[in-house]
């Protein structure tokens, strides 16, 4: 098993190189992995997979119900949510089909929910209901007043978002992928039928590669010659409610998209919190994830009107995500069979949910491009440490206890970490390299103190470990 | 989950001075099973770590290490038992609580819970401090363990956000660790430390004090760079440090008191509790930072003496009855505990202030009648307030809520 994050590249030419290790490259990889004759390099500009888009999202399993009918996107989100639904449920990743409202506030909104009952149906979901304000405020009785009905849409389920990404990369690792972190890719030329990707860490040697690079896969598509399409970066700044707050609602609730835009939605998470976000700004830098004075007032502004006592609960977390959004509403997938390259590109908020399918499709192009995968080999099941709340966590399992007190020893108080787990974590398949990495992990330091109690114990567990 | 049960007699949740002080004052009165649970692997509370002085009394002075190990020894002398890395998660009934710990989940029946849960400083994210999210972020009790406990680095120049008591704790901290700090930041006019303690810090350690300033953004990719702060007049400024501490702006640890469905005070956001230091549940009781998010742990350690007396009276079976009404402030004070008041309760309030006042005059008030006015020197903001209880016999317990205001 093989996860590099510094020294010089290793000399071989692999099969295939994906680029960017976010939540769709590394479910490329493991795809890639169910070939065990393929030779495959993850390469990753920063420390840690998922860095990027992926970690600093809504953290919603789509039904799909609200693509464009007809497009890629589409179909790879409506066949990727099923797919990963069942993914998550064998491999331990925290899932809760909580369903979702779309909250009409006013009549140009509620006019428009048979219009996306319609739309769900052209997408092939044709669960969703119109429920009116009685039924909608006995289902959601702190919701704040004025609400003139809503669409329910029942198949519409949160998810973890790290541990998906994460579980990827360690099947896809176990499987015999190699992980390059901290490998920026600078330069790409082509010889002697190779593709060499001139990064921070020296030259890596692929036969085919594929473009998975978020925010920068238009940089990198550009290298290639192409320019069919630029990313904007589009940021959403979340902010994270006290786990207290979590009896607040049941339901995502999702706002009515008009022409105005998409809207702030209300979203519980599987670790028991309570999302209110995203904004929606087009930006320039792709490095802009900071949080603004505006965006907060802003997202705080609309919170008091979908869930007014949410504005007394205690804030946990602010963080802004940066969606690769493009000139078009779809996903930019394109093979160029003469170049040995794929270009997977313009994956926005929806790219976790569809993940899954996307890596099926990308390995059925490489194969159209001329790649030979070989035979096939069923991957390990992995299991992940359980972050949600909805099934018991490992200080809650008397037997797990009785056989390693460690588990049975809390160390971050507000989430219910153990040093078991904590433990677990710095000797896994792909370990955190960073305490941002470890929370991602375990949720160790992600409540509502914020490391006040336990932030030097658990760097000392961190540090400890020889990290 | 089927779990092994224990009954205890009196249950205490938390071992800072608070709890600890009530544990001893129990044991020592004859209660066969005190037991005190402290999910930390030491006991004592936040004043393990914090190293400089300010502890004990006036003729025996001490450092919050020797002060958490001097009410730590009382209890165990005394014959409570206090146990460590044990965590109350949630309530298996009225007066009973699930646990977890290396050995296992364990329910614990008790006559008597005492919440002694304490306080914590609010975090940069739930003070809306805008930016990116570097390493470097700091709270002072993640600083003090981080220095004093554990000797890890910590940067080399910090700017301080706070200029309170707390806050020249956190700047001889970031000192202590061998790092500068750039400045002290608050929203405030003035220090609202001593007058000593801020000339000492400005005069002495030549410290620049920012005052009527806020922190308006944290910039730095990885490692924090600098803060921007802005001025009430408008001016900004951009500040260049690896290291911000946010001190104060303290909040209880609530969770069980809320987990319980106790009454919670709105200001304070404690459980509401009256001079006796019963919560709104019957044999569930309350003392410590939890009540009054902070005060010194010489008020905390008084709490649990003054809690033990409430447990032993209702042990006693000779507790009157008590009628209690709400206690409420009016603006600019923004909260006082206790917050339920019975005719006759003897023991001081405190309150805190959000304004800055020059000889202000407190009223206590109910129904319109005026049961008690006391001159103050000053109110400052994140400094107690103390208002004496010699009124609360004159308190109609059939009568509305009582009103304290703070009149310019």
């Amino acid at each position: 098993m093989t996860v590099t994050a510094n020294g010089p590249l290793p000399p071989r030419t692999y099969d295939v190189a994906v680029v960017g290790a976010g939540v769709v490259g590394c479910a490329i990889a493991r795809e890639l992995a169910r070939h065990p004759s393929l030779r495959v390099a993850l390469v990753e500009a920063q420390d840690d997979v998922g860095q990027g888009t992926s970690k600093a999202n809504t953290a919603i399993l789509h039904t799909g119900f609200d693509a464009v009918p007809g497009s890629l996107e589409a179909r790879l989100v409506r066949e990727g949510s099923r797919q990963l639904a069942a993914y998550a449920a064998e491999s331990g990743i925290a899932v809760e089909p909580v369903g979702a409202l779309l909250v009409a506030w006013d009549e140009e909104q509620l006019a428009a929910l048979p219009h996306l009952a319609e739309k769900a149906v052209r997408n092939e979901y044709g669960d969703t209901r119109l429920i009116d304000p009685l039924e909608l405020y006995e289902r959601e009785p702190h919701l704040g007043p004025g609400a003139l009905g809503a669409l329910h849409v029942p198949g519409e389920s949160i998810i973890c978002p790290w541990t998906t990404t994460l579980a990827y990369a360690t099947q896809a690792v176990r499987h015999g992928v190699d992980l390059h972190l901290n490998s920026p890719v600078r330069e790409v030329s082509r010889r002697e039928g190779a593709h060499l990707l001139a990064t921070a860490r020296g030259t890596l040697r692929a036969r085919y590669l594929v473009n998975a690079a978020g925010l920068h896969a238009d940089t990198l598509d550009r290298h290639l010659g192409h320019r069919d399409f630029t990313v904007t970066p589009r940021r959403g700044q979340l902010i994270v409610f006290d786990r207290l707050a979590r009896d607040l609602v049941r339901h995502v609730l999702l706002p009515v998209p008009t022409a105005l835009g998409k809207g702030v939605l209300v979203a519980p998470t599987v670790y028991g919190n309570l999302l209110l976000g995203p904004t929606a700004e087009d930006l320039h830098d792709k490095r802009a994830t900071g949080s603004t004075a505006e965006g907060l007032a802003l997202l705080r502004e609309k919170g008091a009107r979908i869930l007014p006592a949410l504005l007394d609960e205690e804030i946990t977390a602010v963080y802004a995500g940066l969606r690769a959004a493009t000139e078009q509403d779809d996903y930019r997938i394109a093979a160029h069979p003469e170049q040995a390259y794929i270009t997977v590109g313009g994956i926005r908020s929806t790219g976790l949910t569809a993940s899954l399918a996307i890596a099926a499709h990308v390995t059925a192009l490489l194969a159209d491009t001329g790649l030979d995968p070989g035979p096939v080999e069923e991957l390990q099941p992995v299991r992940m440490p359980n972050l949600g709340e909805a099934s018991p966590r490992p200080h809650q399992n008397a037997r797990l206890v009785a056989a390693d007190p460690e588990y049975g020893t809390l160390v971050c108080h507000c989430e219910r970490v153990s040093r078991g787990e904590i433990r677990d974590a710095l000797s896994s398949t792909v370990p955190p390299r960073n305490l941002d990495g470890l929370r991602r992990r375990t949720r160790a330091r992600a409540g509502r103190c914020q490391g006040f109690y336990c932030g030097a114990a658990v760097r000392e567990l961190f540090e400890g470990a020889g990290a | 989950m089927t779990h092994q049960g224990r009954e205890v007699d009196v249950l205490i949740v938390g071992a800072g001075p608070a709890g600890l002080a009530a544990a001893a004052r129990l044991a020592v009165a004859g209660v066969a099973r005190v037991e005190v649970l402290d999910r930390e692997q030491q006991a004592g509370g936040v004043p393990r770590h914090c190293h400089h002085g300010g502890f004990g009394t006036w003729t025996r002075p001490l450092t919050g290490p020797a002060y958490a190990r001097l009410v730590l020894v009382a209890a165990v002398r005394a014959g409570a038992v206090v146990r460590t890395g044990v965590t109350a998660l949630g309530w298996a009934g009225p007066s009973a609580l699930d646990t977890v710990g290396p050995r296992g989940p364990e329910t614990i029946r008790a006559a008597a819970v005492v919440l002694a849960t304490g306080a914590r400083e609010r975090p940069r994210a739930a003070r809306l401090v805008p930016g990116t999210r570097p390493d470097g972020v700091y709270t002072t009790g993640e600083l003090q363990q981080a220095v004093h406990l554990y000797g890890q680095w910590i940067g080399t120049r910090a700017v301080v956000v706070g200029a309170e008591d707390v806050s020249y704790s956190a700047a001889d901290t970031v000192r202590a660790a061998g790092a500068e700090v750039v400045a002290m930041v608050t929203d405030v006019p003035r220090s609202q430390a001593t007058p000593a303690r801020a000339h000492d810090a400005r005069i002495r350690q030549r410290i620049p004090l920012l005052t009527d300033t806020t922190v308006t953004e944290l910039l730095g990719q990885g490692r924090l760079s600098g803060v921007r702060v802005r001025h009430r007049d408008g001016r900004t400024a951009q500040l260049p440090c690896d290291t911000v501490v946010f001190t104060g702006d303290f909040v209880p640890d609530h969770e069980l008191a809320r987990r319980g469905g106790l009454v919670l005070d709105p200001g304070t956001r404690g459980p509401a509790v009256d001079g006796a230091l019963h919560t709104s549940r019957p044999g569930v009781f309350a003392a410590g930072s939890v009540l009054h998010a902070v005060e010194s742990a010489a008020t905390a350690t008084r709490e649990g003496v003054r809690v033990a007396a409430a447990v032993l009276e209702a042990f006693a079976g000779a507790e009157r009855p008590r009628t209690t009404v709400p206690l409420f402030v009016d603006p600019p004070l923004r909260w006082i505990a206790p917050n339920r008041v019975a005719p006759g309760d003897d023991h001081p309030y405190v309150l805190r202030t959000s304004a800055l006042l020059h000889r202000p005059v407190l009223h206590v008030v109910q129904d319109g009648r005026l049961l008690h006015q006391e001159r103050l020197r000053t109110a400052v903001p994140n400094r107690t307030l103390t208002l004496t209880a010699g009124w609360t016999g004159s308190v109609d317990g059939k009568g509305g809520p009582v009103r304290v205001a703070l009149i310019r």
